[in-house]
């Protein structure tokens, strides 16, 4: 339950994220620069109720993306964490009942949270009896809530585990009983994504976040006395202003794309350390299913490498990124087949040899 | 399970759900009034600009940075204690296959655990302030995290070697 569950909310939430970036991501990064250059207009005109409507607007687009990201993220977290908790259940000493009922309530929240979050930026505050939390934002906190029942469930059932110090219960998707190089080279290469994901990220917040949040404020501060100035011109000239609401964007982009590379990475990496552990599942020849390892990693290293790229390349950086994306898809497609052609082959083998 | 492993698995899910409680309060507590109040603080300093107050506007201003410094970094935070516990938990079923003594990897099990509590840690105390310290805490968390999963990475690479 815990795996079908986990591998229909990755993959529901894969597809949630391409369908959000191709139609909503950049055409709302747009609005949004449009909206922000209206309200440096309506400070030349010396309009404030116009500011104040405009800032409405890119609330609401703001809060649209937001909670489509949040959503997006969530949906793909609670999978990952659905798959290692179904790797764990072994190890989780509580009666089959109990396990049933964890994770069913783990998968319920699961759904709710992020569905529910996609539902703020739509329901509102419609029918709340709050003044400013809305029916769907307590829909998704009560997932959490349930989300957070069930992973205690399973700490507690770990820590009975622990207790008795029962030696003799393994998991054979845990025990090293094959180690191939495919497998290997996946534990490896994962571990080395997680790696280079942790380094990116620690230079990203030595160096560049402050700069960022310092620009970012800078360059607001910037259009605002850009706006100010033209306040009593006769001709007014709104170049400068409309040059710093460009600039205001590209650092949104660099923020964006540092953290998407970041993130990308050490979900690939984390993916590939799963698949080291189903290699034995994968019915394929030892060098089929080494040449999809190195294509899988080879495109969890393409992607985040030519996210990070996008800006200075464009779009050549951009559809090599889409490639590496595309690589990875392949290779667990290839994988997948594999899994499939197995017909029964691995429980037979294990239960002779019980 | 031995004992690097036990210490791993069992601290991944308690981080996840330290991770997510601390998302569920902020989300219940914090998130709404401080999203308001980002909103707020950035329409009030382009309306007082459009109005002629310049150093209203520039206090609303820095009331937006700031605001949006510890929103940053208390969604940042969420987010690292739980993939920070997934990660404990996937190296927890994989660390058999780490071939180092059981000494060693309980060392390696202990520094992650260490590392990715204390690196989301020093994040979230940059909120109260921005001293060195939380800094520090934070760089000695994710440096801990990263010679760890280093040493691991060559402890998978060994296995091949060895077998």
């Amino acid at each position: 339950m815990l795996i079908i569950g986990g591998i229909t909310l990755v993959v529901a939430g894969m597809i949630f994220g391409d369908v959000f970036a191709v139609f909503v991501l950049h055409q709302n990064a747009n609005r949004i620069g449009a909206a922000l250059m209206s309200a440096t207009e309506a400070v030349a005109s010396k309009d404030s109720a116009s500011v104040l409507a405009q800032f409405a607007n890119i609330g609401g687009m703001l809060e649209n993306r937001g909670t489509k990201v949040d959503a997006h993220v969530h949906m793909i977290d609670f999978g990952y964490l659905a798959l290692l908790l179904a790797l764990i259940q072994p190890y989780v000493a509580l009666t089959e009942f109990a396990r049933t009922r964890l994770a069913n309530l783990f998968l319920l929240g699961a759904v709710m949270l992020p569905a529910s979050v996609f539902l703020i930026h739509y329901v509102g505050l419609s029918y709340s009896p709050l003044s400013s939390i809305g029916w769907a934002s307590i829909s998704a906190d009560l997932g959490g809530l349930f989300v957070i029942v069930a992973t205690a469930g399973e700490l507690i059932g770990l820590w009975r585990h622990g207790r008795r110090n029962s030696t003799q219960i393994e998991s054979p998707l845990v025990k090293p009983r094959e180690t191939t190089w495919t497998s290997r080279t996946l534990l490896t290469g994962g571990t080395l994504l997680i790696l280079a994901g942790f380094l990116h990220g620690a230079f990203y917040a030595v160096v560049d976040l402050r700069n960022h949040e310092t620009q970012d404020q800078i360059a607001l501060e910037t259009m605002i006395n850009a706006s100010v100035a033209q306040q009593n011109s006769a001709a007014r000239n709104m170049k400068d202003a409309r040059t710093v609401v460009d600039g205001y964007g590209m650092i949104q982009a660099e923020k964006a794309v540092n953290i998407a590379a970041h993130s990308h990475i050490i979900e690939f990496g984390l993916l590939a350390i799963l698949l080291a552990f189903i290699q034995q599942y994968v019915f394929l020849s030892e060098r089929w299913r080494r040449g999809w390892a190195v294509v899988m990693l080879t495109g969890s290293v393409l992607l985040p490498a030519f996210v990070l790229l996008e800006l200075q390349f464009g779009l050549i950086a951009g559809g090599i990124a889409d490639a590496g994306g595309l690589l990875v898809i392949i290779a667990l497609i290839g994988m997948l087949v594999g899994v499939l052609r197995n017909k029964g082959q691995v429980a037979e083998t294990e239960g002779a040899s019980a | 399970m031995s004992g690097s492993r036990k210490v791993l698995i069992i601290s991944g899910v308690a981080l996840a759900l330290w991770g997510m409680g601390f998302g569920l309060y902020y989300a219940l507590f914090v998130e709404h009034q401080t999203l308001v109040k980002i909103g707020g603080s950035l329409a009030t300093s382009f309306a007082d600009a459009a109005s002629g107050d310049v150093i209203a506007s520039r206090a609303a201003l820095q009331t937006y940075a700031d605001t949006q410094f510890d929103y940053v970094r208390s969604v940042d935070v969420h987010s690292h204690w739980i993939g920070l516990a997934m990660l404990l938990i996937v190296f927890g079923v994989a660390f058999d296959r780490v071939q180092f003594h059981e000494n060693r990897k309980l060392l390696l099990a202990w520094s992650l655990v260490i590392g990715s509590t204390m690196f989301p840690l020093g994040v979230i105390l940059q909120t109260l302030d921005r001293g060195l310290i939380p800094q520090a805490l934070a760089a000695i968390g994710a440096a801990l995290v990263i010679i760890a999963l280093a040493i691991i990475a060559l402890g998978f690479r060994r296995t091949e070697k060895g077998s």
